[in-house]
């Protein structure tokens, strides 16, 4: 038994890295998931005839209870996964990746616990051995705090947070939670006792959501791709914990893939992963208010007409029209310009929306051909060839003051470079300033005019006027 | 049980094979991508189902269970997420073919 179950352990890993390959291409990716989700079916199968499970003296009940974890637990995430709008995928990604975290760090904590029992007043390695102890308590630490973390993202993400501060001085509260969560790991290793057990949780937990409080909301796609990188890695720790070959080389393969993710979002936004943790954008004194200038309004109408006398344009998509789940009208809208012959083109910036590459899975959504998405290096020479941009949702990842403004909390990002367009159109909601609460002067630029309203409703208005022509 | 130099060999093959999957990876495909590996360390279901199997005190139990709850949930949340990403990739193409039209 142990041979098939170490057998199908490393099939099933070998299934994850088959899928996660074929994800990274378009034309399998569907097939992918197909792959990785088997490798999980037969690995949760055979679980269930492991030796020490069948041979446990309270053997019904422990499997009642992995029964009903199981139905409860997969119960829940099955229906909110399907149930939650596209738009909403980067919250349930966040919560999803805090269960795995979560789950993690209580195995951690059971390994730990039976220590404790098995030799009270001991360390933790007299009952685990040296690099099973240190393993375990290391993936306790990152399991927990991408737990918490995520939990805090999800919060945010989804509106029901808002706070950006808990403490005055938070980051020296933050390095003092840090520091004592470290000593604590060390008092478990050398003594696993209740009480110390609990603390050390306790501080991880604490520790989680004051480093995740701080960040802006621009950096949160950062932050998901970073605590998912990190559930990865208290997998693979607590999976040479138990010795499982399938947990270590998924939550391994996770972690250094999320790793390069993360890194790779980071770049696009200029900044280091260090720099997203300790200086959240908009978290600082609020962004220097832009004197006294005006924005232009500009209707509907006149705006639809710009665009399909228009030569070529540029649609920069944001955060904003997942929000209005806009992107079917706009496609509309580009295959009506292009029967007008107006050559119309999507600027994607990486961090564009919640998520990279959010704006891509919206867009193809709504069926929006792959060779009209540009990404940022692509297409910014081409904004001054363009006669009509127009900005939906969008606007951090096009504020100039990243490019001019030393003192502004953007500066150094790269954006799209909308303002070298003769007309930029700007849908928006409101008057107030982007995600990151830094304000954007491309708004009171002479060339750019303001359409106020919700992404849907401008975009039907705009459709109107093209076939009103 | 897998210890000493094995494990780091496969932590180490492990890695660069994640660092490789990534590194080559279009910009369109991240968050489906994200998506999929926050699936794949749903593995740890495994680790959990084993950790309440061989639970003795109710404490174990209890913990054990919150360790199952929560791995089935990104486990099965991961996947129907996934999925549904990438179903919208498919019909993605065919719009996409018949645009000319």
């Amino acid at each position: 038994m142990d041979f098939i179950i170490d057998a199908s352990y490393l099939a099933a890993a070998i299934l994850f890295i088959i899928g996660l390959k074929q994800m990274s291409s378009p034309v399998t990716a569907r097939r992918g998931i197909v792959w990785a989700g088997l490798g999980m079916l037969l690995a949760t199968l055979v679980t269930f005839g492991t030796p020490e499970l069948l041979e446990s003296e309270h053997f019904t009940v422990n499997l009642s209870l992995i029964i009903a974890g199981i139905a409860i637990g997969g119960g829940y995430a099955w229906v909110s996964g399907k149930r939650v709008a596209m738009t909403d995928m980067p919250q349930m990604i966040a919560m999803y990746n805090g269960m795995g975290g979560g789950a993690a760090a209580t195995i951690a904590a059971v390994e730990l616990l039976k220590a404790g029992e098995a030799n009270p007043g001991a360390g933790a390695a007299a009952y685990l051995g040296v690099d099973v102890a240190i393993l375990a308590i290391l993936g306790a630490v990152i399991g927990t705090i991408s737990f918490s973390g995520s939990i805090i993202a999800w919060a945010k993400l989804d509106g029901r947070l808002y706070l950006n501060k808990i403490v005055p001085g938070q980051h020296i509260v933050n390095a003092l939670l840090a520091i004592a969560t470290v000593v604590f790991a060390i008092l478990v290793y050398f003594s696993v006792d209740l009480t110390t057990i609990a603390i050390f949780f306790a501080l991880a937990l604490i520790l989680g959501i004051f480093i995740t409080v701080p960040v802006g909301g621009a950096d949160m796609p950062v932050i998901i791709s970073l605590f998912n990188a990190l559930t990865g890695l208290a997998v693979g720790f607590e999976g040479y914990v138990l010795g499982n070959a399938a947990m270590i080389i998924a939550g391994i393969v996770v972690g250094s893939a999320g790793s390069l993710l993360t890194h790779l979002m980071a770049v696009a936004m200029n900044r280091s992963v260090a720099n997203v943790f300790f200086a959240g954008v908009g978290t600082g004194p609020a962004a220097a208010a832009s004197g006294e200038q005006e924005m232009k309004e500009i209707q509907a109408q006149d705006a639809g007409i710009l665009m399909a006398f228009a030569d070529q344009a540029i649609i920069i998509p944001g955060y904003g029209m997942a929000v209005a789940q806009a992107q079917h009208k706009i496609w509309e809208l580009v295959q009506l310009l292009n029967e007008r012959g107006v050559k119309v083109k999507f600027a994607i910036h990486p961090v564009a929306g919640r998520m990279p590459g959010h704006m891509n899975v919206l867009l193809a959504e709504a069926g929006v051909p792959y060779d009209m998405i540009y990404d940022m290096e692509d297409i910014n020479a081409d904004f001054k060839n363009t006669t009509v941009t127009l900005i939906i949702g969008a606007n951090d990842v096009v504020n100039p003051s990243a490019k001019t403004d030393t003192s502004s909390p953007l500066y150094g990002m790269p954006i799209l470079d909308a303002m070298d367009t003769d007309n930029v159109i700007v849908v928006k909601r409101g008057r107030g300033a982007g995600f990151s609460g830094v304000e954007n002067p491309l708004f009171f630029a002479d060339n750019t005019k303001m359409l106020f309203g919700d992404g849907q409703k401008a975009a039907n208005e705009l459709i109107q006027a093209v076939k009103e022509l | 049980m897998i210890e000493g130099l094995a494990a780091i060999y496969i932590f180490l093959l492990a890695g660069f094979t994640g660092y490789e999957i990534i590194a080559r990876v279009p910009v369109i495909l991240h968050t489906p991508l994200m998506s999929g590996s926050n699936f794949v360390h749903g593995i740890v279901l495994v680790g959990a189902m084993y950790a309440l199997g061989i639970a003795e005190t109710t404490t174990e139990q209890t913990i054990g269970f919150l360790a199952v709850l929560l791995a089935a949930g990104n486990a099965v949340g991961g996947y129907v997420v996934t999925e549904r990403m990438l179903e919208m990739f498919k019909s993605s193409n065919k719009p996409g073919k018949a645009a000319g039209d």
